[in-house]
């Protein structure tokens, strides 16, 4: 299923690629790979079409590739958002423009943000100008524990932002899973059992499916997740929480689950590393926001990688519709914790992996996206520097192998009020 | 990571926990003057704080950034009886008996202040038994003290100074009132009491609103203000009153006291200052006017996401802004948001101070100075590093009328600073050391030099340090 839509999507991709198949060669730049190796002094990124064909030293490149330089540059595959809200909100208090949950409707499982998620989004183009290239979309939650599919996208100019559509299923299974199932832990896990063998009633026959507990669409839409074929993302922060869930595969073994959150991931790291569930972890939390995270700390995603657990960056209920462009600053501090005392932290190599190759991976998505490998999609950011560092700036980004305007209204307001004294005529003349 | 403020506003909650405030004033306050708090029997809730002990204290071979736009490479700063005795070059002499620490590679900058911060009155962990920043029963309530809501073990703070170096900041009432109470200056010190962190000598300052905030929670229950000229007329009533006390005070003329109209009739003496939480650039127009009718200032104007629009008429008041670097989009009154508003507002002459409302960002205000400053640097507008540190030290201790005795590296002043273990304006750096009035509070490289709250106390991190 996964692939059939990976070859969907990148059909679609050649079909709106220009005619014949550009090649591109970005020269002299240090190029960052984005697997988690060291980068690449005076590298090259060869694009063909909407591909890397090749990316590093000594790449030949072909006598007709139209050539960009980025001596004194840095240049990486574009970062992609572990967890986010991205295009499902405009103006987040405003009701009509926020698509992230749905108090009112009857469904929940079957609510899916590949018809909510707007390319045209002011976020879309502000998180694009400063190097986000693709995310992970997912809904939130309301009446139940399930929030609907989630996606992954682009955040491509065009029209098309859908990668992979209904690439997960997600759950709520900490203190909001608790608010959601009724106000307990017990009704949060007894209504995961429930519903999931209320999807295997509706699978032996869907036409006789009559359920006080839910709606045929929810059933059919949970089935996939039962037998592992959908994935699902798990919202988590306690150690026992974590527990729980982990346990989750007594029942069902099939389960292809991801944590999300896992603020208390590092007490229980034997336990996450020993079952293979990847994290989309949040990267600064440090404060018990709730008792759920009494023990968070910025050395998390360290302590879990270094115990061996797959771990990338995600921002979840963290300015996570408009602020994606945080996710390097959120690497950064990571790098920033190996020199402090006591704290662990990731190697520069290792931090920027968690804002590319790795959520990529997460979502099985590591043969198509988030590194500069031959064969990924060509999304490409050069930058005046250090990705990571605060006084960087982007200088050009490429997504799906197309050059992307880093034009947005932000920018548009900057420059009508650059010096803010109207002249000859009031401001609103001044575009 | 959580944010009370989006999440209560993406919830379609009523309150907003945070609010985005406002403030700062340029007209120095008289610092040194005792604040008038009641007729009778001297200062109300006086401040007990006093200085932990301290050795005299030699940082050499530093870069020094002064927090009043100046720079020192290879420097040299001298603390002594908790003051800051000197500031120079490697030339500087040093007494005998100083502890000497050695700054190479390293930076100094004054202690880090947050103007407008949550902590104690919103503190984590965040339930409803915490929930003590806004006293939402009514939108005009300036008899409420923000210090009558502030719990000290709020482990937030001890995040602020190990992770952001905030040595000062103001505890805000939230945004839900129009008039919300009054402010708290306190010293970043743990302390059983809050008294015990009260700032000796800070002004106080009043908490206003406009917007979006009090016309959503008052309209939602059919109260005025259900709208922006509902907010307007209501202030505007109350300044009224206030004068008519005031007067009534000052002829000495026999009247009940009343606790808002004492903090009001205050404001109008110019003794507390105003921090005003206001967005949009039209509604801080309108504030300006009504503050010229009734004679007050406006010190700040919190969150002021639109200061760039009218960064020539703040800077021709002399209104301070209060910003974030780059926060938009989470409310209608937040669309207008850009990253370089800091930078035009410099560039306007204006002052300019980075500001939290958030307990995650007041541990890294120096990066959101570091964002504020590239952004504005790459549309071509010229401010140095030492310049974009001032944002964060002696700006906004010039809005909370504390400049006199901290907010930058200056012979007399409290020796307040933190030692950064590279340039505070990279993502890489970290708190090194961190003193306040010549104590050492935080020292990352010794495990006992580090607070952890009562309520973090046996907790399974134990506050961040296991």
């Amino acid at each position: 299923m996964k692939r059939l839509s990976l070859i969907l999507a990148s059909a679609a991709a050649l079909i709106a690629a220009p005619l014949a198949a550009q090649t591109t060669a970005i020269t002299g730049g240090k190029v960052v790979i984005g697997d988690g190796s060291a980068p690449i002094e005076g590298g090259t990124v060869l694009i063909r079409g909407d591909r890397v064909v090749a990316a590093g030293a000594n790449v030949a490149i072909p006598a007709d590739a139209r050539r960009i330089d980025a001596t004194g540059k840095w240049v990486t595959p574009g970062i992609f958002a572990g967890f986010s809200r991205i295009g499902l909100v405009e103006v987040g208090a405003v009701s009509q423009t926020n698509d992230m949950n749905a108090t009112g409707s009857p469904f929940s499982a079957a609510l899916d943000v590949q018809y909510a998620i707007n390319p045209f989004a002011s976020a879309i183009a502000v998180n694009r100008a400063a190097g986000v290239t693709r995310a992970v979309v997912s809904p939130s939650t309301a009446h139940s524990i399930f929030g609907g599919f989630g996606a992954i996208v682009d955040l491509g100019q065009d029209e098309n932002p859908i990668t992979e559509a209904k690439a997960f299923q997600f759950v709520e299974l900490g203190e909001t899973g608790h608010s959601r199932a009724g106000g307990s832990r017990a009704a949060s896990h007894a209504e995961f059992r429930a519903l999931l063998e209320e999807a295997r009633t509706y699978a032996r026959n869907p036409a006789a499916f009559d359920s006080d507990l839910l709606k045929a669409s929810d059933a059919k839409a949970l089935l996939p997740v039962i037998d592992g074929r959908t994935k699902l993302l798990i919202h988590v922060e306690s150690a026992n929480d974590i527990l729980k869930v982990l346990d989750l595969r007594k029942d069902f073994p099939a389960l292809d689950m991801v944590l999300v959150g896992a603020n208390e991931g590092w007490r229980v790291v034997e336990h996450i590393a020993a079952a293979g569930v990847p994290v989309l972890a949040s990267a600064l939390s440090d404060l018990p926001y709730g008792f759920e995270d009494l023990s968070s700390t910025q050395s998390n995603i360290g302590r879990m990688k270094d115990a061996g657990v797959k771990v990338a960056i995600g921002m979840i209920n963290d300015r996570d519709a408009h602020q994606l462009r945080y996710s390097v600053q959120y690497a950064g501090n990571l790098v920033a914790l190996t020199k402090v005392p006591r704290a662990t932290g990731l190697t520069w190599d290792e931090a920027f992996a968690a804002i590319s190759s790795v959520p990529a991976e997460i979502m099985d998505m590591g043969g198509q996206l988030g590194s500069l490998k031959a064969g990924r999609k060509a999304d490409v950011v050069v930058w005046t520097g250090d990705p990571l560092e605060l006084s960087t700036q982007v200088e050009k980004v490429i997504i799906d192998g197309v050059d992307q305007s880093l034009s947005n209204r932000q920018m548009r307001l900057r420059d009508r009020y650059r010096d803010p004294t109207p002249g000859a005529l009031p401001k609103a003349y001044d575009r | 990571m959580k944010s009370r403020t989006l999440l209560a506003l993406a919830a379609g909650g009523s309150l907003l926990a945070g609010c985005a405030a406002t403030a700062s004033d340029t007209r120095s306050a008289s610092a040194a003057t005792p604040v008038r708090v009641s007729a009778s029997s001297g200062p109300a809730f006086p401040s007990t704080y006093k200085a932990y002990p301290s050795n005299p204290t030699a940082i050499t071979g530093v870069t020094i950034y002064d927090g009043e736009g100046g720079r020192i490479d290879n420097g040299t700063v001298l603390m002594a009886d908790g003051k800051i005795s000197s500031v120079g070059g490697p030339e500087t002499a040093i007494p005998s008996g100083a502890t000497i620490v050695d700054g190479s590679g390293k930076y100094v900058t004054p202690g880090i202040i947050d103007v407008h911060s949550h902590l104690g009155d919103y503190p984590t962990p965040s339930v409803d038994a915490h929930s003590d920043g806004n006293e939402a029963t009514s939108p005009v309530t300036p008899e409420v003290w923000a210090e009558h809501s502030v719990w000290p073990q709020d482990p937030g703070f001890s995040r602020a100074m190990a992770n952001g170096g905030i040595t000062s900041l103001q505890i805000l009432p939230g945004s839900a009132n129009l008039f919300g109470g009054r402010s708290v200056v306190l010293k970043n010190v743990p302390a059983r009491t809050v008294q015990a962190m009260k700032f000796p000598g800070a002004p106080y300052g009043l908490k206003m609103a406009c917007g979006e905030n009090p016309k959503r929670v008052y309209g939602n229950r059919n109260r005025i203000p259900s709208t922006r000229m509902g907010s307007l007329a209501v202030e505007r009533q109350t300044w009224i009153d206030a004068q008519e006390y005031r007067s009534k005070r000052n002829d000495g003329k026999p009247q009940k006291r009343d606790l808002g109209k004492e903090t009001l009739a205050e404001v109008l003496d110019g003794d507390i200052l105003v921090h005003n939480h206001c967005y949009r650039a039209d509604e801080m127009a309108q504030i300006i006017d009504m503050s010229k009718e009734f004679g007050y200032k406006v010190t700040a104007f919190h969150h002021a996401v639109e200061s760039y629009k009218i960064a020539d008429i703040l800077a021709k008041e002399g209104i301070c802004s209060a910003v974030w670097a780059d926060w938009w989009g989470f409310k209608m009154e937040a669309y207008d948001a850009i990253p370089e508003n800091a930078a035009l507002l410099q560039k306007a002459g204006a002052c300019v101070i980075i500001h939290s409302d958030d307990e995650n960002q007041i541990q890294r205000l120096n990066q959101e100075a570091a964002k504020a400053l590239a952004d504005g640097r790459a549309m071509g507008i010229e401010i140095s590093d030492a310049q974009a540190i001032q944002w964060i030290t002696y700006n906004p201790a010039k809005a909370m009328g504390i400049e006199k005795m901290t907010g930058s590296l200056k012979s007399g002043k409290m020796a307040d600073l933190v030692l950064w273990n590279g340039n505070p304006l990279s993502v890489y750096s970290r708190p090194d050391k961190v003193w306040i009035d010549g104590a050492l509070m935080f020292d990352s490289s010794d495990p006992k030099r580090r607070p952890v709250s009562d309520f973090e106390l046996g907790q399974p991190g134990e506050g961040d340090v296991k």
